[in-house]
Parts: C-alpha cells; structure tokens; sequence
C-alpha cells in the first residue's frame, strides 16, 4: 500500500467512564472445552491453553469438562467460607481505613477465588510470595483474623512491628513470604526459593503471584527465564485484573494475543484460566503443582478476573473506567458462581450462605475489637520506638547503637 | 603457607566453604564450567558438581534475578554466592539488591533473612573504560541492612569473603581487580609486582575469618592518617614511601560497618587526614568518612580533611591515569594536608 507508514500507537481501553461497558469483544470459549494434558506433557501441549481459557463452571453453575478437579462438597464449602470471610474482611477494613484507623488498604473484591483457590490446592507448606491482593490466600492457609488485623493497624500485636502499609503481610510459620511494594519482585524470588528446595531434594514447591500490569517488569522476564533454565518447581501467576491502577491491561499487553501466551516463548507450560472460576483455578493450580512436584518445572498461569473496585483507598476508579463495568464483566462474580454450584448440587442453599455471611460478619467486627484492644497507629500503643533499630542486621553496629542514643531511647 | 594471588585466594575461600557446608551455592554468568571471567570460580564446578557451582543466564533482567535468586535462596536457608561479572553490571540488580535482599530482614521482622554475598570485580586501573572500571560502593554503603567489603590483599579477601558469608546479612563484596595478580603502587607504567613477595599473599590453605567492620593500620605513621580500601591502601603506602612522609595508613576493609574506632584513634593523634577512593569525588564514601571524622575528631583536626577521589566524570579509557589517583597525586595530598 503506497500510503502505509508507521504511526506511533498508544493503546487505548475498550471503555472510559461515561462509555457503556460491552465485554462481547473478549470472545471468551466455552467453560468445559479445554482439554487437560496430562501434567508432565510438554509444554507445547498447553499452546492452545496460553491462548484458550481454562473454565470448568458453565454459565449454569455446573461443573463441566477435563478440567473438573471433582473436588468433595466440604472443601467447595470450606472455599467459599475463605471466599466469603475474604470479601467481609475486605469490605470492614475499607471502612475502617475510610473512618481514618489506618493508613491503607486494598481490597480484593471479585478476585477472592485467585488466591482462595490457589492456596487450597497447594500444599500448607509450599511457599508462596504474594502481591498484596492476595489476603484470601492468608485465611486459606488459616491466618489468625486478629493478627492480620494487628498488623493493618500497625499496632503493638503488628509481627512485623509496625515497618510496612497495611496489607503486606508476611507469616514464616504458614510459609508466606513477606510482601513487597516494588512490583514484581517475588516473581524471581520464587524462582529462587524452587530452586533451593529442588537443590535440597524436598518436593516442596514455590507460588507467586503478581498482577497483569507488572508483566512490563525486567523481573517477570527475569523469572521466566530463570524458571525455565532451572526447570524451577514453581507456579507463577499473572492475576489479570484488566486494571493496573487506571491503566487498561492492554498497556501492559502489546499486541500480545494473552499474557499466558508470554510464558510459551520461554518453554515453559502456560495456561490462561477463568479467574473467578474457583474450580477452574484449583485444577489448574492442582495441574501446575503436580508437574512442578514431579520434575516438570514452571507453570505461568494467567488468571483471567476483574478488579471489580479501586486498586487502594489512594485511587477512585469513577475517574478512569466506568461505573457498572464489573456488572457487565462476562465471567460474574466469583463468589456467586461458588456459591450457585453449591446450591445446584444440593449442598448448599440461600438461608445456610446467610448464616455463613452472618457468621463471618460477627467474626469480623470481633476480631477488630480484640485487634484494637491491643492498639491502634493513631492513638498506640504501638511496638516500642527502639524496635526501628532492631533487624537491621542480625546485630546492631555502633552506628545503629548511637542513632538510637541520639533518639533519646 | 603457600603464596596466592588475590583470585586464587577468593577461590580457596570458595573451595573450603563449599567443603563444609553442602548449603552454599555458586553461580554467576560464566561463573561454572569455565569458572568465571577473571577464574575466580575456577575449577570448583568440576570439584563439587553442576548443582553448587553454576552458569546463569546473561542479560540486564537476568542479571537482576541473580541477585533475587540469592534473596530467595537465602530464605530458604542456603548460603549463595553470586558473581556479577563487573560492579559496572550491577545496576539492573540494583531493586532487588536495595529493596529486596537489604531489607527482608527488617521488613519480615527478623522472620526470613537474606544472608548472601555478591561479590563482584572493581575498581580501574586496567583499562576498562567507563563500563569496566567503576567503583559503585557508595550506592550501596547507603543501603540500611547491607554490609559492604573491599579487601585489599590475597589473605583478607579470602577471611572476609568467609566471614561475609558466615555473618548471615548480605554483603556487598567488592574485588578491586586491578590488584587481583599483584599490588599496584599507582604509577602507571611499572611492572607489575607480584602477590608472592607480599606478607599478605602468604595464605593458610585452611578456613579463617577475617572480622567484618575491623580496620587495619598497615604503615604506623605520626603525619597525618590516610583511609584508604582496595587498590588504593597500596597506592598509598607507595607515594608514602616515595616522599618519606610518615603518614599512617588504615585500611579499611569494611566500608558498611566502618571502623571508627581505629579512624578516630589514628587522626587524634596525627590531626591530618586524607580520605581516599576511586569513585567520583560527589557524594561519594570519602564524603561520609569526613563528614564523620569532622563529628568526631574535629578539635584535634589540624588541616582540612583532604578528599582525594576520581573525578566527578565517567571512567575515561584512553585518559585513564588522569582520572586514577595515582601516586603523584597522593603524594600531593599528603603534602598539602601535611604543610597545611
């Protein structure tokens, strides 16, 4: 063509605020037509799955196709309590953020079956290195409420001594490793921590998960890299949440056909999964932590979800998307689908999901008065001030010794 | 005791704590089969197996993950050694050496640490031009939770890799390159003189630490005091000789915690100082070293501290004896803090 000519391109969203929101673009297959290769398959055999959709709830809520990890009523229930306990915590500790008692917060709403699910089929001790959206894989692994509590308002109980925002947790004893707010870091950390328990001979594996925005980073390329030289035992996960703050995920993207697909370039077994499909995820975490136990190496799964509202109490998504867009989000809510599936199979119903919420709504305003009773950021009392100067080093040096002096503790 | 060079010092420290301890591990670009580009790592591989002494992958975002592999290692309680080719590749590991590996520790409340050791070659003076000859220490003596070592000679290179990998925090370990095969006395264009006639080449075979955040004097002297770490301390001493002032020389050895004792004790008594690095002169450790002399000893100061440094440019290649503190230039700094 006489008139082509390269033209500088910036990607724009599908909608803005004041734009009525159509997903029909997404074209997203059917839940139940991916077929499960068998988990030590090449990583060429999930070619079709980095660019597919791994989903096994149909849109009637039934279990469908390869990927049904045909898990038993109680851990479906047990899922949906974390989930539910997931969106309850989330929704009290925004409000109580909004009423000035800490200093942030960031929701996981719409997301809670990510890192539900992710957790429920890993084992207790695999460590995981997570975002800080992944407050579901805490109760998952039974996290005390209060403690998390503590720590989010910074008070004297914080274990991590009031250092870190709210939300970037970290807990040794249920091998979560601690959180970072630099963006991506975790990926190749867990890359790292595989490798040890490979060199150690342990089939203990490694998760991460970090979210589409931060697939631009030097350190998800670094990790995928590393992952597929070393044949890491190590799950990597890509939350696509459309959203990296008021960014579209196609800044991210390029005219990259799916994030998943990035892993194939790099030889490693990539699949792209329904993210507010519970049962989806923990097929497909269950499918990944068996090929990364058994010698396969890495997975990158990306899990397709919604960021269903603000990225943190610091931004107002009004301002760069429009209302209403996770009421058309094609893949609904992923406590509802949970919840639907439950009641399809009899084992569940409308009345025992309010107990449920009732439940966890009592645990949640509880927990917060005990948490407070043990201080607050604003009002104390908070971990001693000459704890700023402990775990710099194992052992303070004379300069940390005099800095405390001249503090005056 | 047998006469080592300083590679060949850092690679029997590297054999005996991989004869101990099955959890340290090593790797680095080039660092395996053939052993790293200045052999550090030399034969090791073939010695203790593919699985502890390892190539890893070559490029910026690659380099970045050695070092966050080592942070990951280290939380799961191996002991890493990791390579960067050069001090001047080490920018594009710089978020996870800084907000990662330094503060897991602290952020985690003591409950993951990331005790590790990045050694890398540093410093000029061998005709590297701007990317192979840098001296970055000051970025990282400003890190909280990371500690940084430069030894000076084939026997301390060997204690104080062993004690950097034994003290359970990461350190930064800095090679000065240009001294690796011998000491270097700052003119440019003499021979090289070699380790084997050096009281610091002798090294014992076996396992020793040298203290972290200890200084040594290595030349007594009543003058004035130079500080001085790497390449430098040689430097120094020779333009010492060569004018005959008395200075006293400390090395420094461990820039992050520095020792202020033996500083302080020394320009009490001299009241003169020069404080010297390769680095550019803004910002640099030199700065934090008078800076905190002047805090400490100021009223026994008889001369303004005298900051000798490289110059505030990149690391020029074909004028790279005009950007080196060479011997002239620190015979001139002893003299104007000694006449001052």
């Amino acid at each position: 063509m006489s008139d082509a000519q390269s033209r500088f391109h910036v990607p724009t969203p599908p909608f803005r605020p004041g734009d009525a929101p159509d997903f029909s673009y997404l074209n997203l297959p059917k839940a139940g037509t991916a077929k499960r290769p068998d988990a030590l398959a090449s990583w060429r055999e999930t070619s079709d799955l980095a660019v597919g959709l791994v989903g096994v709830l149909d849109h009637n809520h039934q279990a469908v196709g390869d990927w049904d990890p045909r898990l038993s009523p109680e851990i479906l229930r047990e899922g949906l309590s974390h989930m539910v306990l997931t969106r309850i915590y989330d929704e009290r500790m925004l409000k109580l953020q909004r009423q000035g008692k800490m200093s942030f917060y960031m929701k996981s709403t719409g997301e809670e079956a990510v890192s539900v699910a992710g957790a429920m089929a890993m084992r207790p001790t695999d460590m995981a290195f997570p975002s800080y959206r992944q407050q579901g894989l805490l109760f998952a692994r039974g996290r005390d409420i209060v403690d998390m509590m503590c720590h989010c308002i910074s008070n004297s109980r914080d274990n991590l001594k009031g250092r870190q925002l709210p939300v970037h947790y970290a807990w040794a004893e249920g091998h979560v490793f601690t959180i970072s707010g630099n963006l991506g870091t975790q990926f190749p950390q867990a890359v790292g921590y595989a490798m040890a328990c490979a060199y150690k001979g342990e089939d203990r594996i490694a998760a991460s998960w970090i979210g589409d925005g931060t697939t631009a980073e030097g350190d998800f390329h670094g990790a995928l890299t590393l992952a597929s030289t070393y044949r890491a035992p190590v799950i990597l996960n890509v939350v696509n949440n459309q959203w990296a703050i008021s960014s579209h995920q196609n800044i991210a993207l390029g005219d990259a056909p799916t994030f998943a697909a990035k892993g194939l370039g790099y030889g490693v077994a990539s699949l792209r999964v329904d993210g507010n499909d519970f049962l989806a995820i923990y097929a497909a975490t269950q499918w990944a932590a068996e090929r990364a136990r058994k010698g396969g190496g890495a997975t990158l799964i990306e899990l397709f979800t919604y960021r269903a509202d603000a990225h943190s109490t610091s931004d107002d998504p009004s301002k760069y998307r429009p209302k209403g867009e996770f009421d058309s989000w094609p893949l609904g809510d992923p406590i509802e689908r949970l919840k639907q599936h439950l009641i399809g199979k009899g084992e569940w119903d409308e009345a025992r999901h309010e107990k449920l919420e009732e439940t966890m709504t009592a645990l949640v305003v509880k927990s917060y008065k005990e948490a407070e009773s043990h201080g607050t950021l604003h009002d104390g009392p908070l971990a001693p001030t000459e704890s700023i100067f402990e775990d710099v080093y194992a052992r303070p040096d004379w300069r940390l010794r005099r800095q405390r002096q001249d503090l005056g503790i | 005791m047998p006469a080592m060079n300083i590679i060949q010092a850092l690679n029997s420290a590297m054999d005996v704590l991989l004869d101990a301890d099955p959890d340290v591990v090593i790797f680095g670009e080039d660092a395996g089969y053939f052993g790293g580009v200045f052999k550090a790592t030399d034969g090791l591989q073939a010695k203790y197996g593919l699985d502890r002494v390892f190539d890893a992958p070559i490029n910026e975002a690659a380099i970045a993950a050695i070092a966050a592999m080592a942070v990951g290692m280290a939380a799961r309680g191996l002991k890493p050694i990791a390579e960067i080719q050069f001090a001047d590749y080490i920018f594009p590991a710089i978020d996870q050496i800084v907000s990662e590996m330094s503060r897991i520790r602290y952020r985690s409340a003591g409950q993951f640490t990331s005790g590790c050791v990045v050694r890398s070659p540093w410093g000029g003076g061998i005709r590297g031009g701007q990317t192979h000859s840098m001296s970055p220490e000051a970025f990282f003596t400003h890190v909280p939770g990371l500690q940084v070592v430069v030894p000076s000679n084939p026997y301390d290179a060997k204690g104080l890799l062993i004690a950097s990998i034994e003290s359970g925090d990461p350190v930064i370990f800095f090679e000065p390159k240009r001294i690796y095969n011998g000491p270097f006395d700052g003119v440019p264009d003499k021979p090289l003189s070699s380790w084997a006639r050096h009281p610091k080449g002798e090294v014992p075979e076996e396992r020793y630490t040298v203290e972290l955040g200890k200084a040594e004097i290595v030349r007594p002297g009543e003058a004035c005091t130079v500080i001085a770490y790497g390449t430098l301390v040689h430097v120094a001493e020779a333009a010492a000789e060569h004018a005959g002032i008395d200075a006293e020389i400390i090395d420094l050895k461990t820039l992050v915690p520095y020792d202020i004792e033996t500083i302080a004790a020394s320009v009490n008594k001299t009241g003169r100082v020069v404080v010297a690095q390769e680095a550019p002169r803004t910002s640099g450790f030199a700065a934090e070293l008078a800076a905190q002399i002047q805090e400490e000893c100021f009223y026994a100061l008889e001369a303004p501290v005298f900051r000798l440094t490289g110059w505030d440019t990149p690391y020029p290649h074909a004028h790279e004896w005009a950007y080196f503190p060479t011997r002239d230039r620190f015979i001139r700094a002893l003299k104007t803090v000694t006449e001052a």
